[in-house]
């Protein structure tokens, strides 16, 4: 199969590779080793492989690395590590919301994506914004909690409390 | 028809003296969350080698057929091809499908399958050829040019219809997999004293575990000449019917278990790793196995459907004095976990009351539908939709209060339940129920078409396994030199929070921070064996194991110091990583130290500790007297629901579960396990269904086959009871499988509540809804 050269931002790094048309930005990103982002359908329908494409969340099974040629994709990965975990990282883990963690990731992203638009989200506005990623552990009920507290500390570290 | 209150008000606790703990019991930060939450813990399928093979599975279209012709030979020649293995290759190659044992315990006839089907196939997706390949497209590619036909026979899908004289045996000698039964008093005088006999049929399909993350593995040949697997799996210790699988004594096989993304019983059988041995030996590379989405649901077991007719004598005043219950299992196109599922379910089968007369006959039966098997649970949610509705049955046919039936007939601690086991420990069933139904508040009123019910379900169920099967622990703890602690257990953590549980009860036990624990687990060949991740047993079996392990340790230091201080060791204490004297605190000397100490004195700062639940002979089959189980969790559930009567839409307004979990080690886990274990109940309530036709799985994808998001359900508001009573470590009890139990016939009962007429059949649907209205007009 042809294949082309695609540069992919990712997490802050740039890849240069030559993939062939039908290869996934799920696939590429886990074969570059950003094994963060988690193969659960590769149908769209879990919300596993969940990533932001220049800031959108994007299930990365749907999208073909060609697609993103030139992209910036941030991972969960890249919001922020064991040291320096992410606000929402750290909300996730003191509210007790990560069970088996699969979709913890993808679930992470698309609360990033959420709060980037809108930092006061109401319990209805996080539960839309979650529809699309699946949890089988938790039944949602501390992910909710854990975004809104993430909601909280960054409302509070805003406004330098 | 407003079978229930409006409104219900609990009575005060019975007085229990639970010590307050320093680490125990405290809602801390798991240890594994931050890992969890960037991304760092590495999964089963992340995992990759150099030099490593892709490998797929060629498996079975048609549910029932012998295999004319099976030809590997274009698919062995394609390049970049590694390896084809097929039955041929494999003559030994027998897997054992029954319960997986750490003791050897007596293996039951026809749970012996062949790894690969050799010349008939008996369900959609039975595996039949494996494939290694240098890449996944090349192994792909591989399993397209596999050549089979086919010469299909009939099959049967139906467990009633495969018990029938002259159906299809879909493995010899007939499909008759496993028989239960109790028998307890005299059921025929029982029955003849009722004033009235209540008598209903109930059904609940075939669910999917759909946990998030698909089987995976990857296995290796090591330089000692041993298969490693590392693998997501619930049970490190099947290495031994993959030795037997494969063909190599059990010290050759190393399972090395991964954080499992989500278990919940599929991940307790063995999946995908004897493919994986299978091919890393014949290839003397290293290859990696994932499954797809597709191929988890079609070929990985089921929860099992179950058709369940209770027949109950009640007295006037609500006493229950006979109850006669079949049970009918489909079990499926092979053994795996039925006759124990079955075993479960007949042994639940009366609920949490005291009946002085049973008849419980159970039968697992084999058909062409996949293998069902294990399932959070185990059996015990499919009785539980049985016999809680039937307790509102009979409540509607007195005309009493639901309550007041269950009141009347609850199990109290030293009574003895259909098996005529004593329970031992704190049965709170009024206690959660009544807590459960008041936290729903006021009732909404109805809305016209709208019509708004609620309903409860109390449960017993098991923790820790069966007790005939001899269930051990192990568990090593030891101190380093600058005082930090160091567990290794074999247990695997499933996400439930097994591993936090572990370091927390350590923590407690040798006065130290959480932080300052690292456990190492799930390695059958570096960590003591801990059994099995199921069974609701590993806070119970390897909370105790540690606990003992650390207790030990404990006692080494605290007998040192207590020559240090001159004071009697009961006098000192340990916390916050010092060890030092009550009545007087600013006496302490730090871990560290004392353990320089008793190191350059030769004392033993670790601790290898066996835990052994208590062992028991098997019962006769054919009455089942006696202990069958350690202990029992018990708790409610109760919902309020909305149920449009012109649509048959059912809404869920309101959910509550109190259960009395004995001891909370982790207080966040605990209401995450009522949470979620809640959730998949619900589901199982209202929206799941695998949907099988004639054999072929109809609902194979997740937009097909549909869990609960985020949209679908309120949350589940946890009540978290202390007894103290458990037989786990600090008194704990277990709360993985029994947070699922109860939510389902609670719903069903609200349901019914809500319009004056029972469904009888799960999941509860529109349809349902609507056609059971038809049946009242």
């Amino acid at each position: 199969m042809e294949t082309k050269v695609v540069t992919l931002h990712i997490n802050g790094r740039t890849h240069q590779i030559a993939l062939p048309p039908n290869r996934t930005l799920l696939q590429t990103l886990r074969d570059l080793g950003y094994t963060d982002v988690k193969n659960g359908c590769e149908k769209g329908d879990c919300g596993a492989c969940a990533v932001l494409l220049n800031g959108k969340p994007v299930n990365s099974c749907l999208v073909l690395a060609w697609q993103a040629d030139g992209a910036e994709i941030v991972t969960n990965g890249g919001l922020g590590d064991q040291a320096h975990p992410h606000v929402i990282q750290e909300a996730f883990a003191d509210a007790g919301a990560i069970q088996c963690g699969y979709c913890t990731p993808g679930m992470i992203v698309s609360t990033k994506a959420l709060l980037d638009r809108n930092p006061h989200p109401t319990d209805e506005e996080i539960r839309e914004a979650i529809s699309g990623n699946l949890c089988r552990c938790t039944g949602y009920v501390k992910i909710v909690e854990a975004i809104k507290l993430a909601a909280e500390r960054m409302a509070a570290a805003k406004e330098g409390r | 028809m407003g079978l229930y209150k409006s409104k219900y008000t609990a009575k005060p606790l019975p007085p229990v003296d639970l010590p307050e703990l320093r680490v125990v019991g405290k809602p801390l930060r798991r240890v594994d969350a931050l890992a969890k939450a960037v991304g760092k813990t590495v999964y089963a399928g992340d995992f990759s080698m150099p030099g490593m093979l892709y490998a797929k599975v060629f498996r079975s279209t048609v549910p029932s057929a012998r295999i004319k012709r099976l030809d590997v030979s274009k698919a062995r020649a394609l390049p970049g091809v590694a390896c084809v293995l097929t039955a041929e290759d494999l003559p030994d190659g027998k897997l054992v499908t029954d319960i997986p044992g750490q003791t050897g315990q007596k293996v039951r006839k026809g749970s012996l399958t062949s790894v690969l089907a050799r010349d008939r196939v008996r369900f959609v997706g039975e595996p039949i050829a494996l494939v290694a390949a240098e890449t996944l497209e090349i192994a792909e590619k591989a399993l397209e040019m596999i050549e089979i036909e086919y010469e299909e026979l009939p099959g049967v899908f139906d467990p009633l219809e495969a018990m029938k004289p002259g159906a299809p045996i879909v493995y010899e000698p007939d499909n008759i997999v496993a028989r239960w039964k109790i028998r307890k008093g005299d059921v025929h005088a029982g029955m003849a004293e009722a004033d009235l006999i209540i008598e209903n049929t109930y059904r609940v399909p075939f669910v999917e575990h759909a946990y998030l993350e698909p089987e995976a593995g990857v296995a290796w040949v090591d330089e000692r000449g041993v298969i490693n697997i590392r693998v997501s799996t619930q049970v490190v210790e099947h290495f031994r019917s993959i030795a037997k699988a494969v063909g190599v004594p059990q010290n050759k096989i190393r399972t090395i278990g991964t954080m499992v993304g989500g278990g919940f019983g599929g991940k307790e059988d063995i999946t995908v790793e004897i493919f994986l041995a299978l091919l890393a030996k014949h290839t003397q590379r290293p290859v990696k196995l994932v499954y797809t989405r597709e191929e988890s649901m079609m070929s990985q077991s089921k929860r099992h459907p179950f058709i369940i007719t209770h027949r109950t004598g009640v007295k006037r005043n609500g006493r229950i004095v006979a109850a006669e219950i079949d049970l009918v299992a489909d079990s499926g196109a092979y053994p795996y976990l039925s006759p124990y599922v079955l075993l479960y379910a007949v042994v639940m089968a009366t609920g949490p009351y005291r009946i002085p007369n049973v008849r419980v006959d159970g039968v697992a039966v084999a058909t062409n539908n996949p293998f069902t098997s294990a399932f959070r649970g185990f059996g015990g949610p499919q009785a539980a939709f049985a016999y809680e509705q039937q307790m509102d049955a009979i409540a509607e046919a007195l005309g009493m209060d639901p309550m007041e039936v269950r009141r009347i007939n609850y199990l109290r601690t030293g009574d003895t339940n259909a098996t005529g086991q004593v329970i031992e420990s704190a049965a709170w069933l009024e206690e959660t129920a009544t807590r459960a139904l008041e936290a729903l508040g006021e009732k909404e009123p109805d809305r016209g078409s709208v019509k708004i019910g609620r309903g409860v379900a109390s449960y017993f169920q098991s923790y820790g396994r069966i007790t005939w099967l001899h269930d051990t622990s192990r568990a090593w703890v030891g101190v380093e030199l600058d005082g930090t602690v160091v567990v290794r257990s074999g247990v695997p953590d499933l996400g439930a929070g097994q591993v936090n549980s572990l370091a927390q009860i350590t923590a407690e036990v040798l006065g130290v921070p959480l932080d300052q624990v690292t456990v190492y687990s799930t390695d059958s060949a570096l960590t003591p064996l801990a059994g099995t991740s199921t069974a609701t047993r590993q806070l119970y079996m390897s909370g105790n194991a540690v606990y003992q392990a650390a207790s030990a340790v404990r006692k080494v230091l605290l007998d040192r110091a207590s020559k240090h201080f001159e004071e009697d060791p009961k006098d000192l204490d340990m916390a916050e990583g010092r060890i030092f004297v009550k009545h007087n605190p600013e006496q302490s000397i730090s871990l560290a130290e004392m353990a320089q100490i008793c190191a350059a004195e030769g004392l033993p700062l670790s601790n290898l500790a066996l835990f052994r639940a208590p062992f028991t002979d098997p019962l006769d089959p054919e009455n089942l007297q006696g202990r069958v189980f350690p202990d029992f969790t018990f708790g409610a559930q109760a919902v309020e629901v909305a149920v449009d009567t012109e649509t048959g839409e059912i809404t869920l307004l309101k959910s509550v579960a109190c259960h009395d979990i004995g001891r909370a080690i982790n207080r966040a886990a605990v209401e995450g396990q009522i949470e979620g274990g809640s959730s998949q109940g619900l589901g199982y309530a209202l929206l799941e269904e695998y949907v099988m036709e004639e054999g072929i799985p109809k609902t194979v994808t997740l937009s097909e086959y549909l869990i609960p998001t985020s949209m679908d359900f309120p949350p589940t508001k946890a009540i978290v009871l202390e007894s103290g009573s458990g037989k786990g470590p600090f008194g704990a009890k277990g709360i993985g499988e029994p947070s699922l139990t109860p939510a389902a016939a609670a719903v069903a009962n609200a349901v019914a509540d809500a319009i004056g007429v029972r469904i009888h059949e799960l999941p509860i649907t529109p349809e349902k809804v609507l056609e059971a209205l038809k049946r009242i007009k």
